[in-house]
């Protein structure tokens, strides 16, 4: 073993009380807000070296050579890496894909693509020695029309195994029967452009070479076992052999599910005998991650007069650039969800995921659902107008509930109460109109682009339903350890798992479950790391129901053994006892003792494993399935102002309603919807990577714009508690719905002010003005 | 290059500096403050805020030479020993801080804010913050966290 960084992950004490359902601080809140967190790209260890990628500059085109000689000479260089220099398997890629190489040979396939690796004494150096590669290539024109790539045989391949990643189709009743029974049919072809996390972190770590031939590497990640799995074969090292520590987390909102730095790093690392760093730039960050699919999508709906939809007819394309990354069940989830929480008896859907030389595209908060969201709630729109019916109430006429059959023939087995919650979302009270004398509350702001002038007023309503933990007959689990002994006089519960804190707010979830089930204060945070079993991505919304289960079980556990000691030495029936606040209390005598006095030296410790009810996949020709293991629901109502002169958009309010089965931590779930709506926003009215031709345009936050305090408009969370009753403490995972539905919301709302049709996310003000 | 200046109230001095490093760079890789943070490295995120002679600045921005002998105040330097700011406390108990990688920038930026203005209306935080990047909150707990801070000063000056 080596020696630990300088600066490096710790046990963290959660501080404070608060157990399941009390909003209890966050353990690591403190060290955040003293600037002492160690993030990913704080990690500093004396000699570490700095590592640097080199990147395609092109979209699509064959290597021809590559001379490293040149940069090998730099001064103050150690290494420079090609994909010769790879010791293990060639290729990487998340979920078993294995298509995406370590370091790229032959070909490349998007811009961006990593080719080489330097190490050397500082991060200038590298960067330099960087330009000094020598690299031939014979440039290509880029495969960039996924449509083409999805139905043209002719297109040429970007993988060789054909450009389709994954077509799922889902069929119920006869669409074309149903056609005659349509009294009014709608339809529209909606695009969405492609979203980046743009997480505040940057890709970063450190590996730090260790005597047993190993490597020890601190990363920032999602989900640490499946990076394990593909970095081992990589490295061609055993899983024993590489110790992960999950370090810092600046965000990650999908973009790091896919593996980024680590195998370069720890490629490096092992090359030199020295510890290397890598740690991105912004720039370099908005190639180093997968995207959200920009998507193609082309929807018809029949209804009667009354507004009830009696078919849908759906296309949908995503385009997942050149690697299959989380392609495939992105495609899933699209498929699945194509019509979202509405009960239509005809349907036929395709949803195809394709390969092109356009930047690669993975997980991205909402995966697949967000996408066909914008489309289906889009369609709701056109068709409340074309039936004369407000949109809250045609929504609310085609609305799920519980025991409905989604389009899969998934039935809905816990609460659902749709229709309520678009007439608390319709009801809530109204923003003031805007202030004419404040600026500051126009569209335009401080820019004085109006006093009022142009200004219209627009209100809509969005409804976003996602699955919750991973579908489609994936075992999904969670593993946590949870030991208990006594420290300084006090009992102290040690939890442990390797699951992503990425800033949701696991951590304190796992403190609170920790007090409520073991009745202890003192609560320690063990850094995420690979000594204790996979705990799955954080992702899916997943982790407080799979983690959160995990911990509540192996807590349990430890119970039963505190239990069994305390029957022994009090000499009561265990199911007279209970724990709470240190000490062991019977329901017959009251307090009995300490658990402190109870443990003695002695330890307790329990491991446990958590999964979730199982589900089926998608039926490959009828998409039938049970494929989902929760679903979960939010209604955004948004009102703008817009300025339709210069065609500026300002959110007004978004007010949402959200259904959470259990209110766990309220100021974090609040967090989480605040920040998922934000998101929405994002991608509603300013968020897209533009790409020409293969090639992104605005890699920056200067040209890709997230957000601002003074974009996002106050939020009004109406939060309900239908517990579902399989999950843990009957919670519904709460971090993607809002995600889904402030989207079409807020542009329902835009059309609301404008009239205009507005089929296309991010909305520009050139698509108001009509100047584009 | 040698540069030499006063950071959270000690002098610093740091060596063999190349001439291209930032501010941040030198604070975080050659003083150990890795307080402040890298999120974009260009002046548009405001991750890296620290207060340059009392006035707000991208470290990211500024070259290391720049801040010869003059003061930094970093993150690091709000507290005073084991007691947080005002600022600080209210960020943990509003829940402004999810991820963290920008409440560094934030904090320094709402600091200088309510030293300021007393009295901030939540247009006035919003101008103060506008060049603050979140990805995680939506900025709701954040507005919170300052006008809590902010009340707190002003009852107790």
């Amino acid at each position: 073993m080596s020696v630990a960084p300088a600066r490096a992950p710790r046990d963290i004490a959660a501080p404070g009380g608060g157990g399941v359902g009390d909003s209890a601080l966050r353990p690591d809140g403190v060290l955040k807000v003293r600037g002492e967190f160690a993030y990913s790209s704080d990690l500093w260890i004396d000699g570490m070296l700095w590592g640097a990628t080199l990147r395609s500059p092109h979209p699509r085109a064959k290597i021809l050579s590559i001379d490293t000689s040149e940069a090998l000479a730099h001064p103050g260089v150690w290494t420079v890496l090609t994909h010769e220099d790879v010791p293990g398997r060639k290729h990487f890629g998340v979920d078993h894909t294995w298509d995406q190489p370590v370091l790229a040979f032959d070909e490349v396939r998007h811009q961006g693509e990593p080719i080489a690796l330097v190490a050397a004494d500082h991060p200038e150096t590298a960067r330099r020695a960087l330009e000094k590669i020598r690299i031939e290539y014979e440039v290509l024109e880029p495969l960039t029309d996924a449509r083409r790539a999805a139905f043209d045989p002719a297109y040429p391949r970007v993988q060789p195994r054909g450009n389709v990643a994954r077509h799922q189709p889902v069929r119920v009743g006869d669409v074309d029967a149903a056609r005659e029974l349509a009294e009014v049919v709608v339809s529209g072809e909606f695009q969405v452009g492609m979203q980046d996390q743009a997480f505040l972190g940057p890709e970063s770590g450190l590996a730090i070479p260790a005597e047993d031939g190993g490597v020890d590497l601190y990363v920032a990640t999602q989900w640490m076992h499946n990076d394990l799995e593909q970095i081992g074969p990589c490295l061609g090292l055993a899983e024993d052999k590489i110790r992960m520590t999950l370090s810092g987390v600046g965000g990650a909102f999908g973009g790091r599910e896919d593996l980024s730095m680590q195998i370069h790093a720890a490629m490096l690392a092992l090359r030199t005998g020295k510890p290397v760093k890598i740690v991105y730039n912004r720039y370099e960050s908005f190639f180093g991650h997968v995207h959200r699919h920009p998507a193609q999508m082309r929807y018809e709906y029949g209804a009667t007069k009354d507004g009830r939809i009696v078919y849908a007819d759906v296309e949908i394309i995503l385009d997942g650039g050149a690697y299959t990354s989380s392609t495939k069940n992105v495609v899933g989830n699209a498929a699945s969800l194509a019509v979202g929480p509405y009960v239509i008896p005809n349907v036929r859907i395709d949803a195809y995921g394709v390969y092109t030389n356009n930047p690669p595209c993975g997980a991205m908060r909402g995966f697949g659902a967000v996408q066909a969201c914008f489309a289906f709630e889009s369609m709701m729109d056109r068709l409340a107008d074309a039936c004369g019916l407000d949109p809250v109430t045609v929504r609310q006429v085609n609305a799920a509930a519980e025991g409905s059959a989604l389009a899969t023939g998934q039935i809905i087995w816990a609460p659902l109460p749709m229709a309520e919650m678009l007439q608390t979302a319709r009801e809530l009270p109204m923003p003031a109109p805007a202030d004419t004398g404040d600026l500051r509350d126009l569209p335009g702001g401080v820019s004085q682009t109006t006093h009022g002038e142009g200004v219209r007023r627009g209100v809509g309503y969005g409804v976003g339903l996602k699955n919750i933990c991973f579908s489609e007959g994936y075992d999904d689990y969670s593993t946590a350890r949870v030991r208990l002994e006594v420290i300084g006089g006090e009992p102290v519960a040690m939890v442990h798992t390797a699951a992503a804190e990425v800033g949701q707010g696991l951590v304190t979830l796992e403190a609170q479950i920790a007090r409520t089930e073991l009745g202890v204060r003192r609560v320690v945070i063990q850094p995420a790391d690979n000594r204790v079993g996979d705990a799955g991505s954080s992702s899916a919304s997943r982790q407080s129901y799979m983690t959160g289960g995990a911990v509540m079980t192996a807590c349990q556990a430890v119970r039963e053994g505190m239990a069994a000691l305390a029957a022994a030495r009090f000499g009561h029936a265990r199911d007279d006892l209970s724990f709470t606040g240190d000490k062991v209390v019977s329901e017959s005598a009251g307090v009995l003792g300490t658990i402190a006095e109870l443990l003695g030296d002695a330890v307790i410790e329990e491991t446990r494993e958590y999964h979730h009810r199982p589900t089926t996949g998608m039926d490959p020709v009828t998409g039938r399935g049970d494929s989902h293991a929760q679903l979960a629901l939010c209604v955004h109502r948004a009102v703008v102002d817009v300025d339709v002169d210069l065609g500026l958009v300002k959110v007004v309010e978004l007010a949402a309603v959200q259904d959470v089965g259990r209110i766990l931590n309220r100021v974090a779930l609040e967090g989480q919807i605040h920040g998922g709506s934000a998101q929405g926003l994002g991608l509603a009215v300013m968020e897209e990577i533009v790409v020409e031709n293969g090639r992104v345009r605005n890699p920056s936050f200067t040209d890709y714009l997230i957000p601002t305090i003074l974009d996002m408009p106050p939020m009004r969370l109406e939060i309900l508690e239908n517990a579902d009753p399989r999950a843990p403490y009957g919670l519904r995972g709460a971090g993607e719905p809002s995600t889904l539905s402030s989207t079409p919301a807020i542009v329902a709302a835009i059309r609301d002010a404008t009239g205009l049709a507005l089929t296309r996310v991010p909305v520009r003000p050139e698509h108001i003005t009509g100047s584009s | 290059m040698r540069v030499g200046f006063t950071v959270n109230g000690r002098e610093e001095t740091a060596d063999d500096v190349w001439e291209g490093e930032s501010l941040l760079y030198v604070l975080r890789e050659r003083m150990g403050l890795p307080g402040s943070k890298n999120a974009c490295e260009q002046g548009e995120c405001g991750s890296c805020t620290v207060l340059l002679d009392g006035v707000p600045v991208c470290s990211c921005l500024v070259a290391a030479g720049q801040a010869e002998g003059r003061r930094v105040r970093t993150v690091e330097g709000l507290a005073e020993g084991d007691r947080q700011a005002p600022i600080q406390e209210a960020f943990v108990e509003c829940g402004a801080v999810q991820c963290g990688f920008c409440t560094p920038g934030l904090l320094v930026q709402a600091h200088d804010l309510i030293e300021r203005v007393p009295r901030p209306s939540d247009a006035d935080i919003r101008e103060a913050l506008a060049g603050n990047l979140c990805r995680c909150t939506g900025y709701e707990k954040i507005l919170a966290a300052v006008r809590l801070a902010a009340n707190r000063r002003a009852e107790n000056p």
